[in-house]
């Protein structure tokens, strides 16, 4: 093997390496935290609110599947959003709005619970809006964080 | 410049890169305890209990799991029955996420072998065993049992869900004498029990796996693409904005939706007086179908409310929806795909009726 070819294998090797963490980003980003639903859900709250997101509405589901007869463990929607980034989605890119504001799932499983969330990077492969990449990176970076600190929180 | 001295140059400026992020990632391929919990715990639990996911603790699992088990386990999945593919991970961390669940194992359970010696035994014969032994439980051609999650599809003293014996990721990863070891242990803690406790011979039991070897050559479960799905249902509606949501409201109900609320999409970000009344939601619901979908899949709240967004640009009135079916694809539950394309029906009818 000459330089050029051994050269040309590193090169690919390493650009593949640096790459790959990209082309195989979770659609689902789902975590446990060991802690009761009560506890838990004041925690995921205080994640989403330190990373400077406003939380527009708590679904509870579970009242709903109660009132209608349905047995069902604790189980919550949580709807959040900057403002200023859902009002310019809402400008710019409406067609993106079914899938906003962000949305955290939040519901108990014995004693733990479980949150899980769309990444929002599968936003840009449904819709294919170059521009909104870095935002949709942020989104994501700010998800899989708040899910950490959820998770991690005692 | 020369194409030689050109890959030098981008080379070098990756190298710093590569110095920096690699330490960090071959620590964290070490350490398979920080790695289950990031890819495995959501679903298996923290100490391997099960819950969305099938228990991993057990002792009698572990006893018959061989590691090349596990590993394609972890690498293929099984497609259409939640667990997905960990195609991202390198051998290591797949080796470092297999020690640590070994550690579960009680002392003196050794790591068995790979034994890829075929197991010898009459299908036909083992049909029959099947349908009498085995199917109750694991479907009458090894669909396993339906649902998921012990939140909400099954009691919580019982910590498994039957496993689909047809399921292409199952069949390559378990080898015949893992599915003979179970046939013949049981699984204790589960309602699976010896076979040889149940009065079958070391024959019998491998007519059995004679015959769960079969599932392979009729696979259920073939890959579905949603590529070319639109990841939202649109329809233009020929009325203003007011008069279409009252249309839309009409047909939530006739659809047997219950209607939860009306709103601008905005007016929580921005109180009642800065709202942007061009963008709508209309929030409803069906608790029946959603009781049906959590049983099948407790993760099924990412599709909720059933939200109608109806927006006005130049005049012009559209709503839209999330289409079910491309959404249902990041979940890898072929029993949700079902429900999903009955939801997609749904959708369409309320939107057609309310443009109509």
């Amino acid at each position: 093997m000459n330089l050029r070819a051994a050269v040309k294998i590193i090169f690919a090797w390493t650009a593949l390496t640096l790459a790959a963490p990209l082309a195989h980003a979770d659609e689902l980003l789902m975590v446990r935290a060991e802690r009761p639903f009560t506890d838990a859900i004041n925690q995921l709250e205080i994640a989403i609110q330190d990373h400077g997101y406003k939380i527009a509405r708590i679904q509870r589901v579970d009242v709903g599947l109660a009132s209608g007869g349905y047995k069902t463990a604790q189980y919550r929607l949580v709807f959040f959003g900057k403002p200023e980034e859902m009002r310019e989605i809402e400008q710019r890119y409406p067609q993106l709005l079914p899938y906003l504001p962000l949305k955290i799932v939040i519901f108990a499983e014995g004693d733990s619970t479980l949150a899980l969330s769309y990444n929002p990077a599968i936003l840009q492969a449904y819709f294919k809006i170059d521009a909104l990449q870095p935002q949709l990176r942020r989104w994501e970076k700010d998800i899989r964080e708040i899910l950490d600190q959820f998770a991690s929180a005692y | 410049m020369p194409p030689i001295r050109r890959y030098c140059i981008i080379l070098a400026s990756l190298v710093p890169a590569l110095w920096f992020s690699a330490p960090a990632a071959w620590a964290a391929a070490d350490n398979g305890t920080k790695l289950y919990a990031q890819h495995c715990a959501a679903c298996h639990g923290s100490h391997g209990t099960g819950g969305v996911g099938m228990p991993l603790a057990l002792p009698d699992f572990l006893a018959a799991a061989d590691n090349e088990y596990l590993r394609k386990t972890i690498r293929l999945g099984r497609p259409g029955r939640v667990m997905p593919a960990f195609r991202q991970l390198s051998d290591t961390q797949v080796s470092a996420i297999v020690k640590h669940i070994r550690g579960w194992a009680p002392p003196g359970i050794p790591v068995p072998a790979r034994d890829a010696t075929p197991v010898r035994g009459n299908a036909e014969h083992g049909k029959k065993l099947f349908a009498k032994y085995c199917s109750a439980c694991h479907g009458h051609i090894g669909e396993g049992g339906q649902g998921t999650g012990v939140t909400f599809s099954r009691p919580r003293e019982l910590p498994v869900l039957a496993p689909a014996l047809n399921n292409p990721g199952f069949l390559a990863a378990a080898s015949d004498a893992m599915i003979k070891t179970t046939l013949m242990r049981g699984r204790r803690g589960t309602p699976m029990q010896s076979f040889l406790k149940q009065g079958l011979d070391e024959r019998h039991i491998d007519d059995i796996v004679a015959y769960v070897r079969t599932f392979a050559r009729h696979p259920l479960h073939a890959a579905r693409s949603v590529d070319d799905e639109p990841p939202v249902i649109v329809r233009e509606s020929p009325y203003d904005m007011d008069k279409t949501i009252e249309k839309l409201k009409i047909a939530i109900g006739a659809a047997n939706l219950r209607l939860i609320r009306v709103e601008p999409f905005d007016e929580k970000f921005f109180g009642k007086d800065k709202e942007d009344r061009r963008h709508v939601t209309v929030d409803s619901c069906d608790f029946n179908f959603l009781d049906q979908a959590l049983k099948i899949d407790p993760r099924v709240g990412l599709f909720l409310p059933c939200r109608f967004t109806l927006t006005e640009q130049d005049g012009k009135v559209r709503i839209m929806v999330i289409n079910p079916k491309r959404l249902s694809a990041i979940f890898n539950n072929a029993e949700l795909d079902q429900l999903c394309d009955k939801m997609y029906h749904v959708y369409v009818n309320i939107l057609e009726d309310a443009t109509f």
